[in-house]
């Protein structure tokens, strides 16, 4: 690396608080991959001893309302600002979004509240109008997936498998994913920036993998939003991660993995989707290519139970990475509920192998 | 009523977004909706730009305000520092207070993102939550989220998460005293009038 080179990746570190954190929750992750939430708490808690509150009292940042255009600014900031609140009780300081597009919302109010210091003031009467409520901005703001980034080694350190294919001894080959807000909206707030983003590369690497370069590797998964919200409009986030899965396949990756609850989702779908409706499958042998969390990604290398982690919640079947990756792992316990009582199998896609 | 340009140069996302476009187009070849929809943010930079309040009136009345996706690539990569997507934020907003999205196709969309998005909001705290997600409405969510629903409590168990629990945890329900406060932001910053905004526009151009 020369030294423009060199100075030009010193902008894109950023400060990574140590420990005692906030957790705020994301709405699509807490509904469609709960487990990753929980597995979050989980390898902060019980592998790296640190300290986490998750609060009751948090609600959505309403970020897809916000860009969707149905709620005004004032009310994104008023929400934040009440979160930011609720971390000011609980006696905490550094905040911890799990979505990405939360920490979009964070991040840009955070700006906004800088470049035009009276919509700050207009925050703090209106959040304390409505709730009697006061607020201090946190001093680290950081998304989820940069406290697993700077914990990697520690996490390789203890972990049980490698992202190795056992039988050839090879590095699994992966696609990382990173969410739209996580840095393009402000790159110097990603670990890495906004085109050479080494937040999740650098767990890849970390923990034995390689990372796939492809064309397509910065665009969009295609959410767009009200691109998706609206049914009429899908043609759109599935015409935007086809663009990406056609780009990726002749590379041939073992797995996609992704920081932001809605590209996780959507990979995963959309896969499912064009297997029933076109007949196009991505991975080997008619099945897909398995899209997982980065805590999902960090949960197997320390052996950590696919089925506890939720991971039996994506359409497209992670058997095949679990296989090699060489990970011990129960096939009949998949289906089972809490009380490891068998719940039968969902219904199998009519093309997509699962 | 006051120039359009004037209401726009009050929203901080205009100011943010457009500095001095000099229409080189890198937006317009980053962006994904121009891939995909005969769209192009270039085009309503500049149109914004010159200021010629009858092409904004079009313009807000119009399909094109609402292909864009808000990914943001365009922040990152225009070499001048503007923004079209906040751009395009600031145009949406004034286009649902003036009543004109209803003018057009896209734009009447709003009713529905709104009892999507916004009634679930006010309802559970959330902008989604498992037990609204219907396949028949999300026939993209396959077979395993139908599996997901009728078993919903029981899984969660197993994963870890508290549906529909009181506490901390995933898919938890949110105690009403959290629920009054949101409500009440809501109120105060002008949530609720949009939504009635919504309804109302979309209401009278269905009479």
């Amino acid at each position: 690396m020369n030294k423009n080179n060199n100075r030009k990746w010193q902008d894109y570190q950023k400060e990574i608080a140590e420990d005692d954190y906030y957790y705020a929750r994301s709405c699509i992750r807490q509904n469609f991959f709960p487990g990753s939430e929980e597995t979050f708490l989980r390898i902060l808690r019980e592998v790296l001893g640190k300290n986490v509150y998750d609060d009751p009292h948090q609600t959505t940042c309403t970020g897809i309302a916000y860009h969707s255009g149905i709620v005004p600014i004032e009310t994104t900031m008023t929400v934040v600002a009440r979160q930011y609140s609720l971390m000011n009780d609980a006696g905490y300081r550094n905040f911890i979004p799990s979505c990405v597009t939360s920490f979009g919302i964070y991040t840009e109010m955070e700006d906004a509240w800088k470049h035009f210091p009276e919509t700050l003031d207009n925050t703090r009467k209106q959040l304390h109008s409505s709730t009697g409520r006061e607020f201090e901005q946190p001093e680290n703001l950081v998304h989820t997936s940069d406290i697993i980034y700077k914990f990697r080694n520690e996490i390789a350190a203890k972990a049980k498998y490698r992202l190795i294919n056992k039988e050839t001894g090879e590095p699994l080959k992966v696609v990382d994913h990173v969410g739209c807000h996580y840095a393009k909206i402000f790159p110097s707030k990603g670990v890495g920036g906004a085109e050479f983003p080494k937040v999740l590369t650098g767990m890849i690497e970390a923990w034995g993998g390689e990372v796939v370069d492809y064309p397509e590797r910065r665009h969009c998964c295609g959410f767009g939003f009200r691109n998706y919200i609206v049914k009429e409009n899908r043609a759109y986030p599935l015409s935007n991660s086809k663009l990406k899965f056609d780009s990726m396949k002749p590379y041939q990756p073992d797995f996609i993995v992704t920081n932001c609850p809605g590209c996780t989702f959507f990979l995963d779908r959309w896969q499912y989707v064009l297997a029933e409706a076109e007949g196009i499958t991505y991975g080997e042998n008619g099945y897909g290519i398995p899209v997982l969390t980065y805590e999902e990604m960090a949960g197997l290398i320390l052996g950590l139970d696919p089925w506890e982690m939720g991971m039996q919640l994506h359409q497209v079947s992670v058997e095949s990475l679990l296989d090699k990756i060489g990970i011990e792992y129960d096939p009949h316990a998949k289906y089972l509920g809490g009380k490891m009582e068998y719940l039968g199998a969902p219904k199998e896609p009519k093309v997509l192998k699962v | 009523m006051s120039k359009i340009i004037d209401e726009l140069k009050q929203d901080l996302r205009f100011i943010e977004g457009l500095k001095a476009c000099i229409s080189c187009g890198v937006c317009t070849a980053v962006c994904p909706a121009a891939q995909f929809y005969q769209y192009s943010p270039r085009d309503i930079m500049l149109t914004v730009q010159q200021g010629d309040e009858e092409k904004i009136d079009q313009l807000l009345k119009s399909d094109t305000i609402w292909y864009c996706g808000e990914c943001l690539s365009c922040k990152t990569r225009c070499p001048r520092g503007n923004t079209p997507g906040y751009v395009i934020q600031a145009l949406r907003q004034l286009s649902q207070q003036r009543g004109l999205f209803a003018q057009s196709r896209l734009g009447r969309q709003q009713l529905e993102v709104k009892r999507i998005i916004g009634d679930t909001m006010l309802k559970r705290g959330y902008c989604v939550y498992v037990d609204d997600v219907e396949t028949d409405y999300h026939p993209e969510q396959g077979p395993v989220w139908d599996w997901f629903r009728k078993h919903t409590a029981t899984i969660s168990r197993r994963i870890g998460a508290n549906y529909d629990g009181e506490g901390s945890g995933s898919m938890r329900r949110i105690a009403e005293e959290d629920m009054a406060e949101l409500r009440a932001i809501f109120e105060e910053t002008g949530a609720m009038e949009r939504f009635e905004t919504i309804e109302k526009w979309i209401a009278n151009e269905q009479e």
